[in-house]
Formats: C-alpha cells, structure tokens, sequence
C-alpha cells in the first residue's frame, strides 16, 4: 500500500512516498541510497542491518517502513557530526576493532543503544550486550575493548 | 611438493586471463617513475609467466610502482583487501623502502584495467612472495630518486639521506630536492634489477611497527564501497530461481503470477529464471509467485554417510612422503595406535554474501564483484559474453569477508548473463540461503592413523592416510624414523562430493592438524609423559620447539591447573609459519558443551611487518577456529542443505569468546612467512586434547558438538 510516511532520518525531517510495507533495509539502500546499512542474514540473526530507532538498535530487515512513522531514524551515515567521528567510531578505530569491515556499521549501532541503556558496563555486560551481532573475521575481542574505552569517553559527555 | 602444492593444484579449474598489453597498460599513466616488477617465487609465479608467455603477451612485469609528478606514490597490485590487512601492510614495505611517509602511498588493487594480471589473493601469499619484491621495487625506485637528485644538486650519491620523500645533502640540509620536484616532467621506467639491497631491520622506520589499518575511517563512517553498494542509473536486482536441492533439475516453472508485479521483468533463458526490478525486496517477492517443479535430486548422500562414501570413492593413494620401513617400525613399536579421525563439511559464512554488478555498455563491460580473485574473474565475464577480456573492468571494491570461498565468482557470471540478456545493469546479490547453498565447502574428510612409540616414548611408526581434505598441512614435522603419508583424493572438489568444494582458510590443513595433534596426545598420554615433553623430545625442528616453548611460558603450562579444567596443545605449521597453541576448557559432562576459558597462541612467521595486524589474524584465526572445532557442520541430505541460515549454522560469537593471548616470536632476521591462516589450523586438535584431559574422553569428529562429547562420555 503506497502512502506518505514522515519521520526524521539522520537529523533531517523526511517525507516518502512509498509502499508503507516494504523492508527499512532496502528502502534505505535503495531510495536513499544510504547503502552503510548491510544485509547479512535476512532474519534477525547477524545484526549488519542494524540501525538506531528512536535511540534503540533495531533490526531493519526486520522493520517495516510502517514502524518508522514519526521516529528517529539513524544510520551510520548519521553518526558522525560534521565530519567529526563519534566516540564510539573513534574507539573502533583507535582498537583495530574491525577487519572486513562489513558487520561494523551494526556493531557500532548495536553499542551505541547498549551504552545509552548501559553506560557503565562491565566486560561481561558489553559481551552479552553485543551478543547477537555476528562477526566473521573474528574481531570479538577488539570490538569489546573499543566499546569499553568508547563508554568512558561517552559518559565524559564527549 | 611444499612449494608447488596449493597454487597449482588448488586454482587449476580457473582458467587464466590475458593481461593487458603493456604499451596500453602505460601509456594511459601520464609522467611520473615507474618502477616494474614481477613477483617471481614460487613456481605458481612461473606458472603464470609460461601461460602468458604461451599466449605471446609480455611477462616481464606483474606489478609496479609509480611516483608521481606531486609526491604521491602509488602501487598497483592485482592483490586485493578483505579483511586481512594487506591494504596496510604493504603500504607500510613501500613506505619505509622509499623514504617517503605513509600518508603519501596509495594501494591501487585488484583493478583489472589499472593493475597487472595477478591470479587472486589465497594462500597467505601476499606479504610472503609480493612483499619482497615490492620491497626491492621501491628500494631499486629510491636508488633512482637518489642518482637523479645528485645530479641536480650536485652532490656526490654518499653525501645524500632521504626523509619523508625529500632528498639531502647530510653536510648542508639546505642543500635539498623533493622526489615530486625531481619527477616533474620526468618519464622515467625501470625494471627491477634486484641489484638494489633492501633496508636492514635495525633501520626501519615504518616496518616492524604497528599501524591502524588504513581504511578504518571508511569502514566506521559507512563509507566503504562493497558491491552491493554500486548503484548505477537504470540498474536492475536480480533474484533467480533456485533447485531445492542439488542436482534437482527444473521440470517446469509457471510465472504467470510474478509477472504481474508492477515493472517486474521476467527472463527465461533456457535453465535460467530469474525476476528483476529496481527493487531488491519487490524481486524477491516477485520471485516467491514462481511456481516451479523440480525432479527429485539422485543423491542419496547425507552428512551421516558421507564418509562411508568417500572412503569407498577414494582414488587410488598418492605417497607424499615416506622414510625408513614401516613393518620395521611397527616391530620397534611397544605400543601401536589406530585411529580414525573424521571432519564435516564447513561453510566460510562471509557476511557478506557473493555479490556482483555488471553494467555493459556498447563492448565495454564494467564489473564490480566480491571476489578474491578479480583477473580470473574478468576472464570468467569474458567468456559469458563472449568478448576480449580487455573490453572487461573489473574495478577495485571491498570485500567482505572471504576465506576462500570468494575465489569463486558464479554470481558474477549470472549478473553478466542477467545484464546481457535484460540490455541494463544488473546486480546479483545472493541471499544468506542462496550463499550456503552455492558456497564451495570445506570438504568433508577422512584421516586415519597407525602409529607407534616405544617404551621411552620415542615415535617409532607413523603410517598416515588422509582422504579428502588435501595434502597441506599432512607434511610430517616429528622425527619419526618409519613413516609414510599417503593422500587419497585431492581437497578441491570433485565428483566424490554432492556439491562444490574448494579452499577455506588454511585448506586440507585444519583436518590434518587435528587428527595428527589429536594422535600424538593419545601417545603422549599412553607414554605417562607430559604433553609438551612428549612433542619437545620427539622434536628437532628449531622453530617448531621454540614455539611450543613460548607458548608454555605465556600459558604457563606447568603451573598446577585449576580443578574441573583441561588443559590441551597443539602445533603445527602453514604457509611457512610454525605456530604452537594451548587452551583451557571446561566441559559440562550433563550436557556436553563445551567452554574455552583461554587460548594462548605463539607464531613464528619470520620477519613481521605490522606487529598488530598480524595479531589481529592471529585473534581472528583463534576465533574463528572455534567455530569449526564446536559447532560448525553443513547438514544436508539428498542434495539438499539442511543449514540455511545463522539459525541452525552456528558461527562464534561474543559469548564464547576466550581470554586470547598471542605471542609473536622474534624472527625479524628471516623472511616473512604466511599469517592469515596459520594460527587457525591447531583449533581442532588444541580444544580435543584439552577435553580429553577434562574428562578422560575423546572425540574423534569435528566439530565437537555437546553431542557428540556427550557420547564420548558415555563411550568411556
């Protein structure tokens, strides 16, 4: 069903014109060319299309376009403001913590709605926290230490 | 065969492309100094001269660098990025060789119309065999740079030093030329003569130490270009209609109701069917209106009788090695062991899957694909459209993951047909199912094992055949006076499988390091003598003992160890590295599952370029070597594959994660070995050996599944 959705995208209010039942995933690879978002697995098992709603890490090939109406969309095109890093994409690079790169948009999504839940976790915590992200190249334990330093720094309002 | 084995045996199903003639190559590259280089070892190089050789082409060149008229530098290599940190690596070689900063060198890689023929990137090759040479390139570049500025500025070649790309007079440090000023204008070409000697370790400025991997920043913004991220005005996505199992052949397929979709446009090309729209989701939807049927597949093979299967479909053997007299050494026995060693099929699970986008236009063709081998993959396009391959460009894009199984490139071929066939640009983005289903596993496989110690736990007997997985890795380290390895079927591909096969990460080596390391603790404990006393008193090997030492000494391995927990070693060696592992494991005897509590690696791979990078493999081997040594096992029956997804194909994440330590043995005055693979091949065997001393039981079948060690359990 083809109808008007409003919701704000990476800081900018937006208005499409769309079928309201198509996959977020796709609608911002494609129409919005937003293309940092990556499919990994198509059901909600691997976390590489992950993306912020309203401040919460959600699935997007899992969410419909429906969902979004009025919320606060962001990607991780939207992380960084004004070509600065985010503590969060700083601390990934700082730790080497990615190799192929393809699953980190996610992480870092993935982390960023666990820090604000958490923004005192212990190591245990970011590791159950994260748990649900896969990763192939085996970059676990530098994503962990990355998330670790990143809270720190985010709880020190930087 | 050490040298030949993988190269030649592994990748000869992929024929060889053509490279650009060399007077197109250049001439498009505008002024600047070019220094020509060929990577020559090992004879897999020497292959590659013959075939272009034989096709009357120029084979004095397969990489070069160039320093340009501003000061950049930059090499083009057919090699490519995917995660192993080459991009960086090799960045830092040139750098430090050429006196210039980092900052200033540009990687151009893996673009067929910029870059040299090169064959892919497998093997733990790249800082091996091409690092060397583009060592020499750049050292044999700054040698020119020199001669030129002590003309210019008229001082003798002794009296000049290099720093950050700027010449000198060490005298007068006013007296100074910068190389981009002495470039200017120049057109210069020279061909590495290897006379220039390359930087000794104690004057790096650059090498040995760690950088941050140099497309970081890319790949935390969302920046990085993967090619399901090329979008091209008019391009359609492609979704195909696929056998529920392999060798299931297409009765008949009705598609009356997905043409109906709006703008959806529908191809029937003999067995090919596919739907494509400027929609990803809305061709596969369109794709789920096909009514099709399928024959039933004529396997009749499962993951329970494959390995009767294979047994019985084994070639004749091939004697790899073999020393001394086998009936001699069972007599010189005072114990004899037979065992037999089984391992599953494995997926590599990129996260990415294979994807590609292949616009054509007029004879152009312009290709971007996850691939790991971008020339044969021009080639491949070529064929398909049936056109020269130099009206192919296969550009340079990022990989998502590869692990061999990126070698192979059949969505690039249907994204070449699809195009053809609908007149616009088309992307084949395969989904995680259609990627389990088409992926070319790591082969099911069979060791078996007769070997003896004597009474003073000497190895005496060694009697090794493996089936199916490949030679590599089954090279026999121990000083064993009788022995014979024999290798039945090679462990790339081939009839004997339901479906495709081919190299993942470390090929044939993982199943040997597990069942070698596996038997060598059995005999060990059999002898009452400690594990790693066992392996150091039945070894000469230099490198192998100091390995397996500093692997102890980080683990600690003869402190007492805490109750409940087991404690295993392994080692080997691949890509001409030798790496020793040990890891600590608690096992729930209720339910089999098991815990890695913690992995301590030790690596000698000769001389390290980046310190970090090289850790990072080493982590990541680790890690994922978990997977295949607990959970990782392709189900499938009757040509179907029952795994489809991340849901019942388990790949390790954060909860299982040990405490990982890593240790790189110093060894910055030999060459550099191989380091994307090795730290991986010991998982199996580590994790079995320290269950066995957990709980006395041992499982002889990868993965080790709470299953499975729950049977052993049982099985005493």
């Amino acid at each position: 069903m083809i109808e008007k959705i409003n919701f704000n995208l990476n800081g900018e209010q937006l208005e499409l014109t769309v079928d309201i039942n198509r996959l977020l995933i796709w609608v911002l690879r494609t129409d919005l060319e937003l293309t940092g978002t990556k499919y990994g697995c198509g059901i909600d098992y691997c976390g590489a299309c992950n993306v912020l709603v309203d401040n919460e890490a959600v699935r997007s090939c899992q969410t419909t376009i429906k969902e979004i109406s009025n919320k606060n969309v962001v990607t991780i095109e939207g992380l960084s403001k004004n070509g600065k890093l985010s503590p969060l994409q700083k601390a990934f690079t700082d730790h080497n913590a990615m190799q192929c790169g393809y699953c980190t948009p996610g992480m870092i999504l993935s982390a960023y709605s666990f820090l604000r839940k958490n923004p005192h976790p212990t190591i245990p915590e970011i590791i159950n926290g994260m748990n649900d992200n896969l990763c192939r190249c085996g970059t676990h334990k530098r994503i962990v230490q990355a998330i670790h330093s990143a809270a720190g720094e985010m709880r020190g309002g930087k | 065969m050490k040298n030949q084995e993988y190269p030649d045996i592994d990748f000869k199903d992929i024929k060889d492309g053509l490279p650009i003639d060399r007077r197109d190559f250049l001439k498009t590259t505008g002024c600047g100094i070019f220094i020509l280089f060929t990577v020559k070892d090992p004879s897999f190089f020497t292959h590659e001269k013959l075939i272009r050789q034989e096709q009357g082409l120029p084979s004095d060149f397969n990489a070069y660098l160039k320093i340009d008229e501003d000061g950049r530098v930059s090499c083009y290599t057919g090699k490519i990025e995917m995660g192993q940190g080459v991009i960086t690596s090799l960045a830092q070689e040139l750098a430090d060789e050429l006196d210039v900063s980092l900052d200033s060198v540009e990687m151009v890689m893996g673009d067929t119309d910029l870059c040299p023929y090169d064959r892919g990137t497998f093997g733990s090759m790249s800082t091996r065999f091409f690092g060397p040479v583009l060592r020499a390139a750049a050292a044999e570049g700054r040698s020119v740079l020199l001669e030129m500025a002590s003309e210019k500025l008229n001082v003798p070649l002794k009296n000049l030093i290099v720093s950050n790309g700027v010449v000198f007079d060490k005298d007068n440090k006013k007296i100074k030329i910068s190389y981009s000023e002495l470039t200017k204008g120049q057109r210069i070409e020279r061909h590495v003569n290897g006379n220039v000697e390359i930087k000794k370790p104690s004057v790096f400025k650059i090498m040995g130490k760690s950088e941050t991997p140099r497309d970081a920043e890319l790949k935390v913004t969302g920046k990085a270009k993967y090619a399901g991220d090329i979008q091209l005005p008019g391009m359609l996505y492609a979704k195909i209609l696929r056998p529920p199992a392999h060798g299931a052949k297409l009765i008949s397929a009705d598609t009356s109701e997905a043409e109906k979709v709006e703008d959806i446009k529908v191809i029937k090309d003999g067995d090919l069917i596919a739907v494509l729209h400027k929609y990803p989701d809305v061709a596969e939807d369109a794709l789920t209106k096909i009514k099709a049927k399928f024959d039933k597949s004529p396997s009749t093979l499962n993951d329970k009788n494959i390995f009767d299967h294979l047994l019985n479909a084994a070639p004749e053997g091939k004697v790899a090695a073999s020393g001394g007299d086998l009936l001699k050494g069972e007599k010189k026995s005072d114990k004899i062991f037979e065992e037999t060693y089984f391992d599953g099929y494995k997926a590599h699970a990129p996260i990415e899957p294979h994807t590609a986008v292949v616009n054509i236009q007029g004879n152009r063709v312009t290709v971007w694909a996850s691939t790991q081998t971008p020339f044969p993959a021009r080639t491949e396009v070529a064929k398909e459209l049936n056109i020269p391959e130099e009206n192919v460009h296969v550009k340079q894009i990022f990989v998502g993951g590869g692990f061999g199984g990126k070698t192979r490139n059949q969505q690039l071929t249907e994204a070449a047909r699809l195009a053809r066939l609908s007149g616009k640009p088309v992307q084949v983005a395969w989904s995680r199912e259609e990627e389990f289903f088409y992926d070319s596993f790591r082969p099911a496989a069979v060791v078996k094992i007769k070997s003896g110690i004597t009474n003073k736990g000497k190895l005496s007997l060694w009697d090794y055949s493996v089936y199916f997985a490949g030679g590599r890795g089954s090279e026999q380290f121990y000083n064993i006076p009788n022995h014979r390895t024999t290798i039945y079927g090679s462990g790339w591909g081939g009839e004997a499988h339901p479906f495709a096969t081919g190299a993942w990460r470390a090929p044939a080596n993982n199943t040997n390091t597990f069942a070698r390391e596996s038997q060598i603790s059995i005999m060990a404990d059999a002898a009452g003598i400690d594990q790693l006393e066992f392996r150091l008193q039945n070894l000469t090997d230099a490198k192998m003992k100091k390995v397996l030492k500093a692997a102890a000494e980080k683990f600690g391995w003869n402190s007492s160890k805490s109750k409940g927990k087991g404690c295993g070693i392994a080692c080997g060696t691949d890509a001409g590295t030798s790496v020793a592992t040990i890891a600590e494991v608690e096992v729930d005897k209720k339910t089999g599952d098991v815990k890695v509590n913690r992995v301590v690696a030790a690596q000698d791979m000769g001389l390290v370029i980046n310190p970090e990078g090289a850790i990072i493999q080493m982590e990541g081997c680790i890690t994922m070597g978990l997977g295949y040594a607990l959970r990782e096992d392709i189900h499938f029956n009757n040509g179907e594959i029952l795994d489809t997804n991340f849901d019942t194909y388990e790949i390790p994440r954060f909860s299982w994660h040990p405490e990982i330590e890593t240790v790189l043995v110093d060894s910055k005055d030999s060459a550099p070995q191989g380091g994307g693979e090795p730290a991986i091949i010991t998982m199996g065997a580590v994790i079995a050996n320290a269950i066995f001393d957990a709980i006395g039981a041992r499982v002889f079948q990868l993965p080790m599944s709470p299953e499975r060690v729950f049977e052993a359990i049982k099985n005493g």
